[in-house]
């Protein structure tokens, strides 16, 4: 953010912007979150267990969400999956390199990779 | 053996965070493996200053309870290839933090980091008392304001009573003065302690003055550090407290008001 930001297109938002959409991603997080059980990070560790016995696969390359709908909860297990397992674990693998340090992307997109619903 | 550092300043809101992320930043762009470690259980917030809040799977807290491991909280900063950050927890329960616990955990970083920036929450609880109790070294951070000149001498006596290094009879924790939130023009009106007068009060060596500046609020807006924005006042006042911190002999440099043109005004305004 410098004089020469005149010359250049005027592409990003003003930091106050992101901030306030940084904000509303985060909380939207951490209120879905507020009343979910403490037992997630351990399931999702274990279930991190079970699948590196048979792919190499990094911690933050899984997720496990609980949301809650009126009077039904959703338990929704994501895990990207390295190409070549991908393909052998999981079927197709087009997205399966998608970065995922991204909780809503991982959301918004049903058909990706290894899901399970309970 | 790294080194553990605890910023801490017994009020809140002097910019122990900022300081927090602005140190281990500046240690890591020099080279220094630094991992930062947010000790304010409930109030999670270093993430956010960061710009690694999406980032957080697992906490502190997790690693202290066995249910991950370090290297799997552990997040790696996407700027800066030596910096790690390791997020607290939003638990409310206040006794999350047990003094094993949290040796454990920096015992383990010790052998791993160069550097452990420990970014105390306020007040002298429980989670401010296991952030000073391990540290070798102490930055106080201190707005020239009463009341926080004030918490910072009672924070000073509990690092000299309550310590790890006090409680065995070590040799005492290495405390640095750093002062923030500066504004000259203030201080030349007098209506503003100079740092002198803090000096006096609180009489521990000063490792720098970080001008009040409007890049550190653009700079927690978008999640970067402020020491990484090469146009800040604030970011250059905390390069050199970071050299100083290394033994560097720096001059200090905004302490006092900027003479300067209409075109330089400009330039600042838009920095």
């Amino acid at each position: 953010m410098n004089i020469l930001s005149f010359l250049r297109p005027k592409s990003t938002l003003p930091t106050a912007e992101q901030a306030k959409e940084r904000l509303k991603i985060v909380l939207a997080h951490e209120r879905s979150y507020a009343s979910a059980p403490d037992y997630l990070p351990r399931l999702q560790n274990e279930i991190l267990q079970v699948i590196a016995r048979y792919v190499e696969l990094e911690q933050d390359k899984l997720t496990v969400k609980l949301e809650n709908f009126g009077s039904t909860s959703r338990l929704e297990v994501n895990i990207d999956l390295p190409k070549t397992a991908a393909s052998v674990v999981a079927g197709p693998a087009s997205q399966a390199d998608r970065k995922s340090d991204d909780p809503d992307a991982a959301a918004d997109e049903p058909a990706t990779d290894a899901r399970a619903v309970l | 053996m790294g080194k553990v550092i605890v910023m801490t300043s017994g009020k809140g809101g002097v910019g122990k965070t900022t300081t927090s992320a602005a140190f281990s930043a500046g240690l890591a762009s020099r080279g220094h493996k630094t991992v930062v470690i947010d000790f304010d259980v409930g109030l999670r917030n270093l993430d956010l200053i960061m710009g690694c809040e999406r980032r957080v799977v697992f906490d502190f807290v997790h690693v202290i309870n066995g249910d991950a491991r370090l290297n799997q909280a552990l997040i790696r900063d996407k700027r800066l290839e030596h910096l790690y950050i390791l997020p607290t927890s939003q638990t409310r329960d206040k006794d999350a933090l047990t003094r094993e616990g949290v040796e454990r955990v920096l015992t383990e970083l010790r052998e791993q980091f160069e550097y452990i920036i420990c970014d105390s929450p306020a007040g002298i609880e429980r989670g401010a008392l296991m952030a000073l109790y391990f540290a070798d070294e102490a930055i106080i951070v201190t707005n020239p304001e009463v009341s926080s000149v004030r918490d910072s001498d009672r924070i000073l006596g509990v690092l000299q009573s309550r310590s790890r290094r006090a409680e065995e009879g070590l040799d005492p924790v290495r405390e640095h003065l750093l002062l923030s939130r500066y504004d000259p023009e203030r201080v030349e009106r007098g209506e503003m302690m100079k740092v002198d007068d803090v000096l006096e009060i609180l009489a521990i060596p000063l490792l720098g003055v970080i001008p009040e500046s409007r890049s550190v609020l653009k700079a927690s807006n978008v999640g970067t550090p402020v020491i990484l924005d090469p146009q800040s006042a604030a970011g250059d006042a905390y390069r050199d407290a970071v050299g100083r911190f290394l033994g560097e002999s720096l001059p200090f440099r905004f302490m006092r008001p900027e003479r300067r043109g209409l075109f330089q005004r400009f330039l600042r305004r838009s920095a």
